[in-house]
C-alpha cells in the first residue's frame, strides 16, 4: 500500500474515501439493503410504475425529497462522526447521535417507513462494525439502540471507512434511487440496462443532491459555531461549481483534520434542524400502503 | 422485524449460543413441513427458534403456527426481496438480525432453524449464518437431480430426499438417487423420508438432535440453566461424553 493514502492528504485523482465510497454504495455490501424498494413494490402494486417512463418519474421525485434529505443527513452524520468523537466525552457524542436521529425522525412521517428505516440502519451498523471498527459506530449503536435511522448510520459509516461527507451525502443519494431501481426490475421484468441508463442520466442529479446536502449542513453548522467555514465540514467547497467527485487534489483545506472541526460540543446539533425536510407525502402513503400488504417481497 | 437491540456486537461468541441449522432446496420439496416435523419432535426435549425466508412472506410462518407445534411468538419471517439465495448466502444481515432477535427475547436457545426460501440447486447458506445445513430435495423431480449435484446436493452437511411415498407414481428410483448423491457427497449423509407419512420426521430429527449434541460437546450448552437438556427423539439421552454421534457427517471445524 502506497504510505501517502494514509492520513487526510489527497492526491490528484481523489481522496482516501473513495474506493471505500464504492464499497459502501455497492449493492453487495451485506448489509440488508437487497431487502429493500424503497416504495417501488407498492407502487408497482397500485400500478402507478407499470414501465421505465414511470420509473424515470419516481426516481426523480424520490431523489428530489427522500434523496435529498437522506443525502444531508448522512452528510451530517459523516461530519459528527469524524470531528465529534473525543476520547472520555462519549456521552456528549451520544447525545449527539440521538439529537440527529430524533432529526431522521421527524423528517419521516410514515411509521412503516421509520421501521424500515431503522431496521435498516441496524443491519448497516452491524456490516460496518465490523468492515470499519471505530469508536464512532460503537457510539452511535449505543446511544440509539433499537437501530438508528439508515442515512445517520450510512453517513457513520462513511466516516469510519474515511469519506469525507460529501461522499457519505452521495452514497446516500445513490441508494435512495438504486434500490427502488433494482427492485422495479425485478418485479417488472425491466430490461436491466434500460434501467440503468435511468440511472445514468440520474448521475448529475445525484451529484447535485450531494452537493445541495453538503450545502445545507454548511448552512447548519453556521447557525451554531462563530467561525464555522474555518474548516468546510463537507470536505468540499460549496460555492465551487458542482461536478467533480470529493475534495479537488491540490485543494489542501478540504478536508477537516479528525477533531479540529468547530462545534465539537453538544451544541453543534443546534443548527441541524434546518437541514432539508422536503416531505413526499406520496412515499409516506406508499410505505403505508406496502406494510398492509401480506403478499409483499420486499422489506419496504 | 423491529426488535429492540441493546447490544449491536456481532453474533455471540460460538459458547454459549445455539446452533444455526439452515433448511434450503427447491420450493415445494417440504422444507416447510421438515421444519414442522422437527418442531414436533425436537421441542419437547429442545428450546427452539425458527426464521423463515419465504417469497410470500409469512405464508410459511403461518403454515407453522397453524401447525401448532412451536409457540407463534418464536417464529420470525425475513423477506428477500425477491432473492431467497441473497439472503441466505450474499447478504446474511437480516436472517442474523432475526436469529439473534430469537435469542434475545427468549434466549438461551438450543437450536435455531433457518427456512430458506424456496430456490435451486445452487443456494446453500453462508457459514457466517449457518453452523450445519440440510439441503432438501424431493422424488418427483426426477431421480436424476443429486446427478445434477450442484452446492446444495454435493456440501450440505445432511441431504434429505423427500417424498417417497410418490417414488412408484413417478417413476423415481430411490436406488439411483442413493448412489449419485454418495458419488457426489463424498460421504457426507443422505437420508429418505416421507414426512406425509412420517410426520415426526424421526431420523433426520435424529440427526438433528445429534449436531446440537455435538455442538454443545464443542461450545458448551447454551446458556447455564438447562440441567439436562440433550434432547433425543427416541427419549433415550445421550451423554455428555458420547465420543460420535451414530449419523454423524464429517465435521466441518
Amino acid at each position: 500500500m502506497d504510505d501517502r493514502s494514509h492520513g487526510d492528504g489527497h492526491r490528484p485523482g481523489g481522496g482516501p474515501g473513495d474506493a471505500a465510497l464504492l464499497l459502501l454504495a455497492d449493492s453487495r455490501l451485506p448489509a440488508g439493503g437487497h431487502a429493500h424498494s424503497g416504495g417501488a413494490e407498492e407502487a408497482v402494486r397500485l400500478g402507478t410504475i407499470t414501465d421505465a417512463g414511470d420509473l424515470a418519474r419516481f426516481l426523480r421525485g424520490r431523489l428530489a425529497t427522500a434523496g435529498l434529505v437522506t443525502a444531508a443527513l448522512a452528510a451530517a452524520a459523516c461530519e459528527l462522526a469524524r470531528t465529534g468523537h473525543h476520547p472520555g466525552r462519549e456521552e456528549d457524542l451520544a447525545t449527539l447521535w440521538r439529537q440527529l436521529d430524533a432529526e431522521a425522525d421527524a423528517r419521516t412521517a410514515s411509521p412503516a417507513q421509520r421501521e424500515a428505516g431503522r431496521t435498516q440502519g441496524r443491519l448497516l451498523l452491524r456490516t460496518a462494525r465490523r468492515m470499519w471498527p471505530s469508536p464512532a459506530l460503537d457510539t452511535l449503536g449505543v446511544a440509539v439502540p433499537e437501530g438508528a435511522h439508515h442515512p445517520v448510520v450510512l453517513g457513520a459509516a462513511a466516516a469510519a471507512a474515511g469519506c469525507v461527507p460529501y461522499q457519505a451525502a452521495l452514497a446516500a443519494a445513490y441508494t435512495a434511487v438504486t434500490g427502488p431501481a433494482t427492485a422495479a426490475v425485478r418485479l417488472l421484468g425491466l430490461d436491466p440496462v434500460t434501467v440503468h441508463r435511468l440511472l445514468a442520466d440520474l448521475a448529475p442529479a445525484l451529484n447535485d443532491a450531494a452537493h445541495a446536502a453538503c450545502a445545507s449542513l454548511i448552512d447548519s453548522v453556521v447557525t451554531d459555531d462563530a467561525d464555522p467555514l474555518a474548516v468546510d465540514p463537507c470536505g468540499d467547497d460549496r460555492r465551487r461549481p458542482p461536478g467533480g467527485i470529493g475534495p479537488d487534489g491540490d485543494d489542501a483545506t478540504s478536508s477537516p483534520e479528525p477533531g479540529s472541526a468547530p462545534g465539537a460540543g453538544p451544541c453543534r446539533g443546534a443548527g441541524w434542524p434546518a437541514l432539508p425536510g422536503h416531505a413526499a407525502p406520496a412515499l409516506d402513503l406508499l410505505a403505508e400502503g406496502h406494510l398492509k400488504n401480506a403478499m409483499k417481497l420486499f422489506v419496504s | 422485524m423491529g426488535a429492540i437491540h441493546d447490544d449491536l456486537h456481532e453474533a455471540a461468541a460460538p459458547g454459549g449460543r445455539a446452533l444455526r441449522l439452515g433448511i434450503g432446496g427447491p420450493v415445494g420439496s417440504g422444507k416447510t413441513a421438515l421444519v414442522a416435523a422437527l418442531c414436533r419432535t425436537l421441542g419437547p426435549s429442545l428450546r427452539l427458534g425458527v426464521v423463515t425466508n419465504d417469497i410470500y412472506t409469512t405464508e410459511d410462518a403461518d403454515f407453522l403456527r397453524r401447525a401448532g407445534v412451536i409457540d407463534p411468538e418464536r417464529i420470525m419471517a425475513v423477506q428477500t426481496g425477491c432473492c431467497p439465495h441473497t439472503a441466505i448466502r450474499d447478504d446474511i444481515a437480516a436472517n442474523l438480525d432475526a436469529v439473534e432477535t430469537l435469542e434475545e427475547r427468549f434466549g438461551p436457545l438450543d437450536l435455531v432453524i433457518v427456512e430458506s426460501g424456496g430456490d435451486n440447486l445452487t443456494a446453500t447458506f453462508s457459514r457466517g449464518l449457518a453452523d450445519r445445513q440440510i439441503f432438501v430435495l424431493d422424488v418427483s423431480g426426477g431421480d436424476k437431480v443429486p446427478r445434477k449435484g450442484g452446492p446444495g446436493v454435493t456440501s450440505a452437511d445432511l441431504l434429505v430426499i423427500n417424498k417417497t411415498d410418490l417414488a412408484p407414481l413417478v417413476g423415481a428410483d430411490l436406488t439411483v438417487m442413493s448412489r449419485d448423491a454418495a458419488a457426489v457427497r463424498e460421504g457426507r449423509p443422505v437420508l429418505f423420508t416421507s414426512i406425509r407419512e412420517d410426520k415426526s420426521a424421526h431420523s433426520v430429527a435424529e440427526w438433528a438432535a445429534e449436531m446440537v449434541a455435538a455442538w454443545w460437546h464443542q461450545h458448551g450448552p447454551a446458556g447455564h440453566a438447562h440441567e439436562h437438556p440433550h434432547g433425543h427423539p427416541d427419549g433415550h439421552p445421550h451423554h455428555e461424553d458420547d465420543p460420535e454421534p451414530a449419523v454423524l457427517p464429517a465435521g466441518r471445524e
